[in-house]
Order: C-alpha cells, then sequence, then structure tokens
C-alpha cells in the first residue's frame, strides 16, 4: 500500500522555499509568542489560576465586557440591517460616501476614537450635554463602554449584512409578492430567513471584537474597579504591577471566549450552508 | 417605477425611514466624532495647532510611527507574496489548517498581542534572564514596538493574496514555464501583475492598522517620552496630562491618515470590482463561443 501524498505534483517550482519560509515566519511571530501564553498558565496551580479568574474584581470586568458586548452588537445588529439595506437597496444622494465612511472605525487608530467619543459624551460634550438633563451618564459609566464598543463593532455587521442582501433572489421576492404576500409577509418569510445566517455571523463578529477592544473603550470608560473596568484594561493593570501570572490568567480566558465565538461563527456559517443547500436540492 | 410592479420594492415610507435612520445613525457614531477630532484640534487657532508639532516628543512620536511600518509593513508584504504563492499555486495536505492559522492574530485582542511578547522577552519573560546578559533590550524599548505590531498587522497582506491567488488557475503560470521562464520571471512577469491590485489594499490596509495600534504597543513599550512612544500612545499621554488641544492635534494627522486610507481603499475596491466583472464578461464569451 503506498502513503496518500503530502502535495500533488506540479511544474511550477519554488513550494518548498516558499511555504517553509511561509512557515518559519509564522511561528516565530505568532505560534511561538502565542503557545508562551499558555505554558505559562501550566506554571501557574490550578487554586491560584482559579483564585485570580473568580476574583471579584475579574468577575466584575467579565460581567461590563460581555454586557456591554453583546449591547453593542445588539444595537448594530438593528440599526447595521438599516443601514445595510439602504446602501444596497436604495440610491439616494451621498450613499457613496456613506458607504465608504462605514470602514471608518477600521481604519480610524483606536486611541482617536476613544478620546473623540470621550469628548463628545462627557457632560460638557455635544451630546453629553444634551443627555445630562435627563439624567444620562455616558462617559465614565458602563453606558460609555457600550457606546465605544458600538462604534468599533458597527462595520462588522454592515459589511457581512450587504453581500447577503445583494445575493437575494429577485424572482423569490417577485413570486411572494405575486402569490399575493404584503411586503411585510414576503420580509419575514423570504428575505428573513435567507439574511439571519449573516446577521447572525456579523454579530458575533461585532461581539468577538468588542471582548478585546481596549483603546477606544478606556479614555470613554473612567476606568474604576468593579464598576467601569474592562478585562483588558485588568489585563494591563496586573501586568503593570509585574503580576505576569494574574494578566495570564485573565488573558487566557478572554482569549478562550474569542476562539470559542470564531469556532460558533463558523459551525453557524457551515450549518446554514448545508441546511440551505439541501433545501434548494 | 417598474420595479414596484415586480414587488421587490419597498413602499416610500419605508424607504423614507430607513434611509433616514442610516443617516442618523452613521451621521451619530462616524461623522460626528470624525468631526470632533478635527474642531477640538482647532479650537484655539491655527497657531496652536501647528505650534503641537513643534514639540520634540511629538516628533520623535512621529518619526517613531514611520519607523515602525517600515519595518513591520515591508515584512508581512514579503510574507504575504511567499505565503500566497506557496498555499495557491499547489495543491497540499493541511492547506485549510494553515490559512486558519494566518488569520489568527485577528482573533487575538490587541491587549494579549502585546502581553505575549512581553512573557517572552521582557524581564520575568522566557528569554528575559539571557537577553539581560548580553545586554538586549526588547520589551519597553522600540524592538518589542515593532514586534507587537509585525504581529497585529500580520494577516492584511496573506489574506488578501490567498483567495484571489486560488481564484485564479495556474494555468498562466504553466505556460510561462514551458516557454522557457525562471520560476522568479514567472512570478514577477504573471503571478505580481495579476494580483497588483489586491496586494496594494493588503498594504494599505496593513500600513494603517501599523501606525494606528494602540493596544499591543501600549504595552510592549513602557511609555518613555522621546523614546518608545508612537503617535497614539503620545495621544494618549497628552490626553492624561490635559493637554487636549495637543492630543487632538496629534490625533488628527492619524485621523488624517484613517481618511487617506477610506479614499484608497474605496479607489481600489472599484478597480477589483472592474476587474472582477471584465474577467467574467471574457469568461461569458467563452462560455458563448462553445
Amino acid at each position: 500500500m503506498r502513503l496518500p501524498k503530502f502535495k500533488q505534483s506540479s511544474v511550477l517550482p519554488g513550494f518548498g522555499l516558499t511555504l517553509g519560509l511561509a512557515i518559519l515566519y509564522l511561528c516565530l511571530i505568532v505560534l511561538i509568542p502565542l503557545s508562551g501564553l499558555f505554558l505559562k498558565t501550566a506554571t501557574i496551580t490550578w487554586g491560584r489560576f482559579w483564585e485570580v479568574v473568580l476574583n471579584p474584581r475579574a468577575l466584575a470586568s467579565y460581567r461590563l465586557t460581555f454586557g456591554a458586548a453583546l449591547f453593542g452588537a445588539g444595537v448594530n445588529a438593528i440599526f447595521g440591517f438599516a443601514v445595510a439595506w439602504s446602501l444596497v437597496r436604495y440610491r439616494f444622494p451621498g450613499r457613496r460616501i456613506l458607504d465608504a465612511a462605514v470602514d471608518l472605525p477600521f481604519a480610524l487608530p483606536t486611541a482617536v476614537s476613544g478620546i473623540a467619543l470621550t469628548a463628545l459624551y462627557a457632560p460638557n460634550g455635544w451630546i453629553g450635554r444634551l443627555l445630562a438633563p435627563y439624567g444620562i451618564k455616558t462617559a465614565f459609566s458602563p453606558l460609555g463602554v457600550a457606546v465605544a464598543m458600538t462604534f468599533i463593532g458597527l462595520p462588522f455587521v454592515v459589511r457581512t449584512l450587504q453581500p447577503a442582501i445583494e445575493d437575494l433572489d429577485a424572482g423569490m421576492e417577485e413570486a411572494a409578492s405575486t402569490l399575493g404576500a404584503s411586503r411585510f409577509q414576503t420580509f419575514r418569510q423570504v428575505i428573513f430567513p435567507f439574511i439571519l445566517p449573516a446577521a447572525i455571523t456579523g454579530f458575533a463578529m461585532a461581539f468577538a471584537r468588542a471582548l478585546g477592544e481596549y483603546g477606544s473603550v478606556i479614555f470613554i470608560s473612567g476606568n474604576m474597579p468593579m464598576r467601569t473596568e474592562i478585562s483588558s484594561l485588568l489585563i494591563v493593570t496586573k501586568l503593570e504591577q509585574y503580576d505576569y501570572a494574574g494578566a495570564t490568567a485573565i488573558a487566557v480566558v478572554i482569549l478562550m471566549a474569542s476562539f470559542a465565538l470564531l469556532l460558533a461563527i463558523n459551525l453557524t456559517q457551515w450549518w446554514f450552508s448545508r441546511r440551505l443547500g439541501r433545501s434548494r436540492a | 417605477m417598474r420595479a414596484n410592479a415586480l414587488g421587490r420594492s419597498d413602499p416610500s415610507w419605508l424607504r423614507a425611514l430607513l434611509i433616514a435612520v442610516t443617516v442618523l445613525f452613521l451621521g451619530l457614531f462616524l461623522f460626528l466624532p470624525l468631526l470632533t477630532v478635527f474642531l477640538e484640534a482647532l479650537r484655539k487657532g491655527l497657531a496652536t495647532y501647528f505650534a503641537s508639532f513643534t514639540d520634540r516628543d511629538a516628533r520623535q512620536a512621529i518619526l517613531l510611527t514611520l519607523l515602525t511600518a517600515a519595518i513591520a509593513v515591508p515584512l508581512n508584504l514579503a510574507f504575504g507574496l511567499v505565503a500566497s504563492w506557496g498555499i495557491a499555486k499547489f495543491e497540499f495536505k493541511g492547506k485549510n489548517f494553515l490559512i486558519t492559522l494566518i488569520d489568527l492574530p485577528f482573533a487575538v485582542s490587541p491587549v494579549i498581542a502585546g502581553l505575549i511578547y512581553v512573557l517572552m522577552f521582557g524581564a520575568q519573560g522566557w528569554f528575559g534572564p539571557s537577553l539581560e546578559a548580553h545586554h538586549i533590550q526588547i520589551i519597553f524599548a522600540v524592538p518589542g514596538i515593532v514586534l507587537a505590531t509585525m504581529f497585529v498587522t500580520f494577516p492584511f497582506v496573506a489574506r488578501e493574496l490567498i483567495p484571489l491567488m486560488q481564484e485564479q488557475d495556474t494555468e498562466e503560470e504553466y505556460a510561462a514555464i514551458s516557454l522557457g521562464a525562471s520560476g522568479w520571471q514567472t512570478f514577477r512577469r504573471v503571478t505580481l501583475p495579476n494580483v497588483k491590485w489586491a496586494l496594494l489594499y493588503g498594504v494599505v490596509l496593513c500600513n494603517a492598522r501599523a501606525m494606528g495600534e494602540f493596544g499591543a504597543v501600549s504595552v510592549v513599550s513602557g511609555h518613555i517620552r522621546g523614546l518608545t512612544d508612537t503617535m497614539p500612545l503620545h495621544v494618549e499621554i497628552l490626553y492624561n496630562e490635559y493637554n487636549f488641544v495637543a492630543a487632538f492635534a496629534v490625533a488628527s494627522l492619524l485621523a488624517l491618515l484613517a481618511l487617506a486610507t477610506l479614499i484608497a481603499k474605496t479607489a481600489l475596491e472599484a478597480r477589483l470590482e472592474s476587474r472582477q466583472r471584465a474577467k467574467e464578461a471574457v469568461d461569458m464569451e467563452i462560455v458563448h463561443e462553445y
């Protein structure tokens, strides 16, 4: 019996050289440093690990980080749909500029968005001043963290929904309407099931990004332990106190949450594509 | 409108409502923060604005940011080219797994990206003692800043090139090789021209992130003014010293970079799309002739 070959033969040269160099660089920059994080965790005893990870201050930081990230992703799922739908389906003046601007949170350095949002939402800022009479405090409160996380998650939802809306089958919508469905029924029963996978993916990507966000949040949050301290900041605080083990333990929790989300995104996409494939066949 | 008769368009009130929501939401979350940066920077007039850049520490920060990008971007560009040739032009086992590993830095939060280098090269890190013995400093020094930047910008070029090169089959390369071209000539004359816009697109995004990275760099920098201070870190220092005009002045340079990035990105996307359409049209023609 012959072993299955690792690589199919090709007349093109350079496979060993290019792939070898690429893997070497990948190992040096990404894989070895990243595995150092898990090795470091292995040097901490279980008791110590749980003590750091389940410390009240750490728990408060997870609650805030996960809660605000969920809030931001939710706001983006709703408003991001309106944005994506308008940009794809309607033609109106300024559409192209708005479309290009959606990527601004990707392009703008997070420290810049952080101080800009703080200036806007602080009690004497343009928006903060409008909200203050109603007793709504945005900057230096958990709501401010949610605002920053909404800002950075926006492009993820819009950019995943746009292609899904473009790919909608015109014939199905027309058929539904011809058969007497109202526009709302068409949306609920024809359009919605087809864009749901993209909406879930965009939501999860925005959520995952918000979990690890640092720069745009730390200015607006005020960074009070137990109240407005996000997990990323707790990692930095522990590092500044030379508590490497503590920082590593919290980092492992956040990293595991991000990886689990990524896995969930891939599984959702795989599951939906299989389901859609079967219903079409 | 005809489209209305076909049942694909929304009632005009809904249209108006959704467009209004879009404009308000994007106005509130994108345009207002961007506008704030420039208004705050110019709050005390142009003279004060420009005076912010005569400061020695501000200049050092700008130079360090340029230096960091000048190292990180070409290295990641070289990696992108080498990896995409190896991955897209050949069939081998474990290819998808390798592509997933390349995307890994995007799943790691910036602070953790900095932390892993501190664990490697910091005073208490794996290589800390031996680095110290040789008087080499990586953490709280420029090499750490460059490494952390390389990590966070690692996938940008590769992830633009790999899917595009996979889409374009290897026939053109086979033709070049069978006509006697060397591997390098084939790459330079055939492959590179086919992917040049995607390559530029990846470089633009990579550069924006390299110059703007905050979290990862913040962890490894040590915040030494004039020495290990990049532009985003300098913004933080000035802001925390309540020197708001100067903070927003440096921030406005980064905002201009972001605007230039968005313009370049939009222009390149239009180019990539028209190329794609032209290619599809040619494919259709070929199908037609058969």
